[in-house]
Order: structure tokens, then C-alpha cells, then sequence
């Protein structure tokens, strides 16, 4: 564990990645391969959860640190994050030599689903009490912490692949998929011995960068594809060893969320690996993402939800053809093999393509770009022909041209203080706009788009300009406006203000207006009403 | 009719109306007591001042030469109008007094700024028995307890050595005053000159004119090899990180001793190194025993986490209420300062110490040029 914690510690002080990289390699070289294992699990999101209640935890560790409860919850907005807030309200321990290493305190943590709460309580504290205070903040995040260290994937797979020497190609496609700790091996998953069967692994994402300067510059328009940008949820669909799986970008197994598209076990041939958008679809169009935002997050898809909200799959690309790895075909090769594919399926609408835009010119798709809103659409995804079907964010054959942001100008009225990086400093924003009884209506809350500098500004104005507090919520002398930039616009029976955006953003801070000149809900209200 | 306070909050400073005193004031006045030489308890324009006699060179490098100013020792006894002052050590910074003051028999301190370990340069922290305390709260949350002096030094010890080891430079951020010659009473030293950027050279110089036993120090300039930074000690405030003149130390390690390090958010944002966890104020533990200790029956509690530690001591048993001033900046930026172009400061030194040599000899009437190098002050933005 103490050597976790210190490789912890150190990835978290650092944010130069060459550092980062070096840092993991050097833990992937000596740490244990039991340790090892345990640490990708946490790096690649795959924490298991321990099933213990963060306020319980919030209440011992008050309890331990012998403070009321008021007193912990304003420490822990001080510090914003809860297990570090943890292990520095707890006694120090005079005597922490704990050797367990990592993988011994999860087997600890794996003990704690089958406890009463009495005994979870006694379990925790014990381990506190064996911690030094590095140690104790890296155990919270263990037993419940988000693990943002600024550690990508990728990096872990760069560090993985340099301590290894195998190609981070390959690396990252055996990190994905469905693995559990508990039943795997670091031999067997990264060295690959025994575990290539694994028949749901999905390939890693291609990934785009947004188009610098213009298309033009891109070259000949021949050489590129063009599509519409979809806004929906990305996602690969397997078809292997007669099973479906179908595995959403951030890395999550959703086949159960989506039954319209389980007759693609029917009907595709086995080997079959196709990456493409699911949407909500309707008379042969996409909806809103807000349509499918309805029902992400449920458990139970109701018939109701099943057909106010169904899905469709737009698939624009094919990694694996019967059984075949084909990413190293080109663009225009896997196009052809995926339509060919398409042609023989029944359910066209369900299972669709999306489809290429038929442009000659630069200028033509510049002209039908400004449609993008109409077709649902974010904007278009400009394809080389020739390239291959890549790993990650890569710069070069694949561009994404997103359409420019609806944006209003509003007045900041409530901030909260960050957390991390962030924290003690006000720097999420709740923004309002005029109402027409001339009140401020809140309508959107946005965290980025300031310099730190500008954070550091506003963040200054804040702190003398409380008006109100409510737990860590404060209330600001309306004064400073900001732009604020969207990508949707909808209408919200939860909001006071009766909309929703999608992706607000701060895109700058008009200091040249006051607060009297910040936009109104009447604009927001024009501007969903052109884009419903 | 209830009788008025013996001190009161007036928004201006802490006041004592039968007096006519002002503590810590941050408008001009006529009569201000200065409880240390941090600029946001000194400004600049009073009349005349009163502090503790190691305050003196700070203050009159700072606010002027030719301020008109009265020294005391602590325990010293002094009467305006009936009422009695003196002063008492609040181990905050060299010079630093928590203010007694008594009238019919009633006692008020003013503590300022103050911590409760010997930091083996300023006079350590005396409990002075009171019936109401004014504190600060700057860490006055319960997440804030200090390691040991000494066990921050020696971690400072081996990142230099560390550092030297590799060739880097170890440029160590700090307060210029206070932290720096902290720092200097209590690392070992190494036997190459220690560098340091104008404020600090400039403080440790006056305090060194002064009397004070603190180390020599080498001034950063323009000209100065860089290849003489290879593996040395380099003192700089905290300002320095974002600005040009950090580059000429490259290679380095950068360091920052502050109580803000504590927290990984506020050592992340610094984007430093290592950081050190290093406070001249009371950390949780010490302010809850300094409060007990002077068995004050009120508490009013200042700049800091006020409204929470006025809670705490509240539902403790001890009546307090929250009081804002002007001191710190809420409750950030512990030790902000504004060095203006480092680069330029550097340059301007030769100049600015003809000067300064100058004024001490001939004690000259001229007004001090201490806006130019190593003068720190609140963060106006």
C-alpha cells in the first residue's frame, strides 16, 4: 500500500504527462503483479464498490475526529474532496506500519458487503487507525472515492505498453472490455496468456479532434468523407460467439439498455464488430438527446419510455468482420464492407447507417452545414478516405466540425466552491437571465471556459460579495456577466426557467456589460423556439 | 445606559474610544498601535505608530523612514487616558505583540497574527489572561493541524539535498517575512551562498543592519552566472512562480512553504513541486488551547474561518461573535504579495541600495524608497 500510496501522491502532484507516464511505468516494473492488477482496475475505472453509504462514512469519521457534524460538512467544502477531508480531521496515528499491500486491502474492503452496518463501521475504523494520513485519503478512494488524478487511459496504456514492450495498440485493447480483478490475472489480461477469448472485449474508440481553421485546408475534397456529427450516445455493437454486446464510449457494458437492437443477435454474422451512434429515432429522423437523456438512466426501460424514446443505431464504421480485425482497412474499404453488410439486414431503420453527404465542393458542405441543427445533428465528422481505423484521440484522418455554440449573455448568482485542483476556490457558477417580472431566473450552471487567472478574478469578487449563504452555496451581488455557450435547447418541467440547455459553457466574461444588459428568458425562450 | 466596549470594531480598526488608539488600523489615524509589520496590520499614513521595538526596521523600511514612531519591549507599560498597554510576544513574525489593554479593571488582547510554536527567531507566544480575546482564525478549521517544526525543516533538508544531488536549483517560495527567516534559523546551511530575490535580500539585510543574527544572503541580479545556481538554495517570494524570473534558475526544482499546502487542491493549483506545510498562524489544535489559555469569558474572532470558530467556541461554552476586518483576505492568499516585475526589482537594487545606505547614514528626511523592491501588500485586484 505504501508504495501505491506514494505512486498516488506523486501522479497527483505532477500534471507534465511525459512525468506521469514515467511514473506509472516505474510502479508497472516493480510493483507486485497482484498490486499491479488491482491498480489498472482503479486507473481504467473499474473500482468495485463496496456498498458502504458515504454518509455513514461522513458520520464515524465525525464521530472519530470528535466534531459535530456541521463542522465536518464545512471542512469538507473547504477541501472538496471527502476522503482527503477524512484523513485530515482523523487523529493522527502514532504508530501506522501497516505493511498490507493493495491487493490485501481490497480482499479487507471485499469483506464489507456482507456486514451490518455495526460491523462496516468497526471494519473502516480499523483500517484508519492502521494508516498514516497519505495512506488513510488513498484507502478512502478505494472504498469510495472517484479516482480522478488526471491519470487518461491512455497513459496507463503509453506506461503499460513502455513497461511491457508491447504495441499501446494492443495494450488498449486488452485493458477494455469486461474484466474483473477478482478473476484475472495480470499475465493472463495484459501478457495475454489464456485470456483472448474473451469474446466481449470491445476495440478502442477512434476519437476525433475538432477542425482547426477551415475545411479548405484539409485538401482535396475528394479524399474525405463527410457525415452528419450525431448526438447521441457512441457506441460499438459485438456480435461473437453468438453473443450482443453493445458497449457505450465510456467503456460501459449497456446491451440491457437497449432491447430494441437485440434482434441484431438474430441477424448479424458471428465476428461482427460495428461502431456507430445510438439515437432516438423517429419518422426516420433523430430526436433531441434530451428524448434519450429520458431514459439513460434508468433501470426499468417502461413500455411508456420504450415508445416515447426509441432508439435506433447509426452505424458508421465496421472493426471486425467475420471474425477478422479489418481496422487496417481504409476508410473507403470498411464503408463498402459495412453497406454490404447493412444491404443484407432486415430492420433498416432500426439498424441504419449513417449516412455520407454527397459534396463536390468545400463550399457545398460549408452551405450545408448551417443545416446542422435541423438534421439533430452537432455538426459533421470529415473522414480520410484512406485511413485506417485508429486508437484514441488521434490528429489527422478523422475531424470533427461542430457547429458554433448558441450562446446568451447572463449574470452570475450563486457559486459553490470547486473541488480538487479547484478547491477553496469559488468556481462553480450558477448563471440567470431577466425574467419578465424583472427577476433573475436561473438557468444554466457551467464550471469551465475561465483562464485560471480569470478564476482567480472572479473567484476574488465572490468572496466580497456574499449575499447569502446556504450550506456551500453562496449568493453573489449580481454583477458580473458572462457569455454562456450551448449545444441544445430544450424545454424542462424541472427548471424554474422552464429550459434546459445541453453543454453550458462559459465562453467568455463580458466585462464590458453590466448586469441590466444581460439577455433575458424571452431571448432563450426565441431561441428554443427556433431550434424546437 | 450600557457603557461602550473598551474596544470596538468600528470598521476601520480596532478602537479604543477612551484612548483615542488605534490597533491595526487600515485607514490613517493619529494614534496607531501595530501588533506586527505584515502590511495588511501596518499601512501606510498614521500619524504616529507604536510597536514593539524589533518591529521598527520592517516598519520604517516599509511605511517610511521618517514615520513618526515609540518602541516598546513587551511587558512594557504604557498609559493613555487612563487606560494601560502593553505589549506581549505572539510568535508570528519578529516583532509581532498581541496588544493588552486594560481599563478598570477589565482586559482586552488584540492578538494580530500569532502561532504557538517557537520558530526560534521571533520571541515565542506568551498566554496573557484576559476577559475578552480578539483572535484570528485563518486556520480555523479542524482539517488544519501542523507537523512539527522540525519535521518540516528536515523534509526541506532533503529536498535540497536532493535536488543538489541532481544539479538542480531548489527554489524555495515563502513569505518574505517571517517565513524566510524561519526557514533560515532552522535548515541546516548549506556552506555555498544561499540566494535571494530582492524582498527577501532587502528584509534580511535591514534586519541583519538591525542587529539580527540571520545568515548572509546573495541578491539575484541580472548578472549573476547561472551557472552558480546549479545545486544552490534560492529564496524567492511567492510571486516569482509566474513570472520570467524563475526561468534563469532552469534547471529546478520548485518548493512552497505554506499552511495552504495542507490541502492537495491549493498545492495543485500552485503547480509546485513539493510543498511545504509551513504556517506562521495558529493551526485547529493550538488556536482552541491559545483561546482556553487566556480564560477569556468572550471571544471576538477575526480575519479567517470566523463564522465557523465563533460556531465552534459557541456551542463550547465559550460566548463568541464574528468580526470582519480587513486583515488577511478572507480566507485565502495567507501570504499574497505583490513583488512588482521581479526582473525589474533585480535590476533596480544596485540603485535602490546606494540609497538605503545612504538614508542610514544621514538619517536623511527623505522619504523612503520602499516602493520599488520589497514591499509587500494586500492583493488589490
Amino acid at each position: 500500500m505504501k508504495q501505491f500510496a506514494e505512486l498516488f501522491m506523486n501522479l497527483d502532484r505532477t500534471n507534465k504527462t511525459n512525468a506521469k507516464v514515467e511514473l506509472l511505468k516505474q510502479y508497472f516494473l516493480t510493483a507486485s503483479d497482484e498490486d499491479k492488477i488491482w491498480a489498472l482496475t482503479l486507473f481504467t475505472g473499474r473500482r468495485p464498490s463496496f456498498k458502504v453509504n458515504r454518509t455513514m462514512v461522513k458520520e464515524w469519521a465525525a464521530q472519530e475526529a470528535n466534531i459535530p457534524m456541521w463542522l465536518f460538512q464545512e471542512s469538507y467544502h473547504s477541501v472538496g474532496d471527502l476522503g482527503e477531508t477524512i484523513s485530515l480531521l482523523l487523529p493522527k496515528n502514532q504508530t501506522f506500519d501497516s505493511d498490507k499491500t493493495l491487493t490485501d486491502w481490497f480482499h479487507y474492503l471485499g469483506m464489507l458487503p456482507g456486514m451490518t452496518d455495526e460491523e462496516k463501521r468497526d471494519h473502516i475504523i480499523q483500517a484508519w487507525m492502521q494508516l498514516s494520513q497519505h495512506e488513510t485519503f488513498v484507502f478512502n478512494k478505494l472504498l469510495m472515492g472517484s479516482f480522478r488524478i488526471g491519470v487518461s487511459q491512455t497513459l496507463v496504456v503509453r506506461a503499460l505498453a513502455e513497461a511491457t514492450e508491447i504495441d499501446s495498440n494492443v495494450i488498449a485493447h486488452r485493458v477494455m472490455g469486461q474484466w474483473d480483478p477478482a478473476d484475472t490475472t495480470f499475465e493472463k489480461l495484459i501478457l495475454d496468456k489464456g485470456e483472448n477469448d474473451n469474446a466481449s472485449r470491445p476495440y478502442p474508440f477512434f476519437l476525433a479532434y475538432a477542425i482547426e481553421g477551415t475545411v479548405a485546408d484539409l485538401g482535396q475534397p475528394e479524399d474525405w468523407f463527410a457525415e452528419w456529427k450525431w448526438d447521441g450516445i457512441r457506441s460499438q455493437i459485438i456480435y461473437r460467439n453468438n453473443e450482443l454486446f453493445i458497449w457505450t464510449r465510456g467503456e460501459e457494458l449497456s446491451t440491457e439498455k437497449f432491447p430494441e437492437l437485440h434482434f441484431l443477435a438474430d441477424v448479424l454474422p458471428n465476428g461482427t464488430v460495428l461502431d456507430g451512434e445510438i439515437v432516438t429515432y423517429q419518422d426516420d429522423r433523430p430526436m433531441p438527446f434530451n428524448v434519450l437523456q429520458t431514459r439513460i438512466g434508468r433501470k426499468n426501460l417502461s413500455k411508456k419510455v420504450l415508445e416515447e424514446a426509441p432508439v435506433a443505431f447509426l452505424a458508421y464504421d465496421i472493426l471486425e468482420a467475420n471474425g477478422v480485425d479489418v481496422r487496417s482497412h481504409s476508410q473507403q474499404q470498411r464503408r463498402a464492407e459495412l453497406e454490404a453488410l447493412h444491404a443484407q439486414m432486415p430492420a433498416q431503420r432500426i439498424f441504419n447507417l449513417s449516412p455520407l453527404i454527397d459534396f463536390k465542393e468545400w463550399e457545398e458542405l460549408a452551405n450545408l452545414h448551417s443545416l446542422s441543427r435541423e438534421q439533430n445533428a452537432e455538426g459533421f465528422m470529415i473522414k480520410r478516405k484512406a485511413s485506417t481505423y485508429q486508437v484514441g484521440r488521434k490528429k489527422g484522418d478523422w475531424w470533427k466540425w461542430k457547429i458554433d455554440p448558441l450562446s446568451v449573455d447572463a449574470v452570475l448568482i450563486y457559486a459553490q466552491k470547486g473541488s480538487g485542483r479547484r478547491a477553496e476556490l469559488f468556481t462553480d457558477y450558477t448563471f440567470a437571465v431577466w425574467g419578465e417580472d424583472g427577476k433573475l431566473v436561473p438557468f444554466a450552471k457551467a464550471y469551465s471556459g475561465l483562464t485560471d487567472q480569470e478564476i482567480g478574478q472572479v473567484d476574488y469578487f465572490i468572496k466580497r460579495n456574499v449575499l447569502e449563504k446556504f450550506g456551500p452555496v453562496r449568493t453573489v451581488k449580481p454583477e458580473l456577466v458572462f457569455e454562456i455557450g450551448f449545444e441544445g435547447i430544450n424545454e424542462s418541467t424541472r427548471h424554474k426557467s422552464g429550459i434546459a440547455v445541453r453543454f453550458p459553457r462559459i465562453l467568455r466574461w463580458r466585462k464590458d456589460k453590466k448586469a441590466e444588459e444581460a439577455d433575458t428568458l424571452e431571448n432563450l425562450k426565441g431561441i428554443l423556439e427556433m431550434y424546437k | 445606559m450600557p457603557s461602550q466596549p473598551l474596544l470596538q470594531f468600528t470598521g476601520k480598526s480596532i478602537y479604543c474610544s477612551v484612548a483615542d488608539a488605534h490597533i491595526d488600523p487600515w485607514i490613517p489615524v493619529d494614534k496607531a498601535i501595530i501588533t506586527h509589520a505584515h502590511s495588511d496590520h501596518a499601512r501606510w499614513g498614521s500619524k504616529h505608530y507604536l510597536a514593539h521595538k524589533d518591529s521598527e526596521p520592517i516598519l520604517r523600511l516599509r511605511l517610511g523612514q521618517d514615520i513618526s514612531l515609540q518602541t516598546v519591549e513587551y511587558g512594557e507599560k504604557f498609559v493613555i487616558n487612563g487606560v494601560t498597554f502593553s505589549l506581549y510576544p505572539a510568535g508570528h513574525i519578529i516583532g509581532s505583540a498581541q496588544i493588552r489593554v486594560e481599563h478598570k479593571g477589565e482586559v482586552w488582547v488584540a492578538s494580530g497574527d500569532y502561532k504557538l510554536e517557537d520558530d526560534h527567531f521571533a520571541v515565542p507566544y506568551e498566554p496573557v489572561k484576559c476577559n475578552v480575546f480578539i483572535t484570528e482564525s485563518t486556520f480555523g478549521l479542524p482539517i488544519y493541524k501542523w507537523q512539527p517544526q522540525h519535521e518540516v525543516m528536515s523534509e526541506i533538508d532533503t529536498w535540497f539535498a536532493q535536488n543538489k544531488a541532481e544539479g538542480k536549483a531548489s527554489v524555495l517560495m515563502g513569505y518574505s517575512l517571517g517565513k524566510m527567516q524561519r526557514i533560515l534559523k532552522n535548515i541546516q546551511l548549506p556552506d555555498e551562498p544561499i540566494y535571494a530575490h530582492g524582498a527577501i535580500y532587502t528584509l534580511n539585510d535591514r534586519l541583519r543592519q538591525a542587529g539580527f543574527d540571520l545568515p548572509e544572503l546573495t541578491l539575484v541580479t541580472k548578472e549573476t552566472d547561472r551557472k552558480l545556481f546549479r545545486g544552490a538554495l534560492v529564496l524567492a517570494p511567492p510571486s516569482v512562480d509566474s513570472s520570467t524570473w524563475i526561468k534563469k534558475f532552469n534547471p529546478y526544482s520548485l518548493g512552497y512553504c505554506s499552511g495552504w499546502m495542507a490541502l492537495r487542491g491549493a498545492k495543485n493549483r500552485r503547480a509546485v513541486d513539493q510543498g511545504f506545510v509551513l504556517s506562521d498562524h495558529v493551526d485547529w489544535p493550538d488556536l482552541n488551547r491559545a483561546v482556553k489559555e487566556t480564560g477569556a469569558e468572550k471571544v471576538f474572532v477575526t480575519h479567517g474561518y470566523t463564522s465557523i470558530f465563533s460556531r465552534w467556541l459557541n456551542e463550547n461554552g465559550i460566548e463568541a461573535g464574528e468580526v470582519h476586518t480587513m486583515y488577511g483576505n478572507e480566507d485565502e492568499n495567507e501570504e499574497e504579495e505583490v513583488v512588482q516585475d521581479a526582473a525589474v526589482a533585480s535590476e533596480s537594487y544596485e540603485q535602490h541600495k546606494a540609497k538605503l545606505d545612504d538614508e542610514i547614514e544621514n538619517t536623511s528626511k527623505e522619504k523612503s524608497p520602499t516602493g520599488d523592491l520589497g514591499v509587500e501588500g494586500g492583493r488589490e485586484l
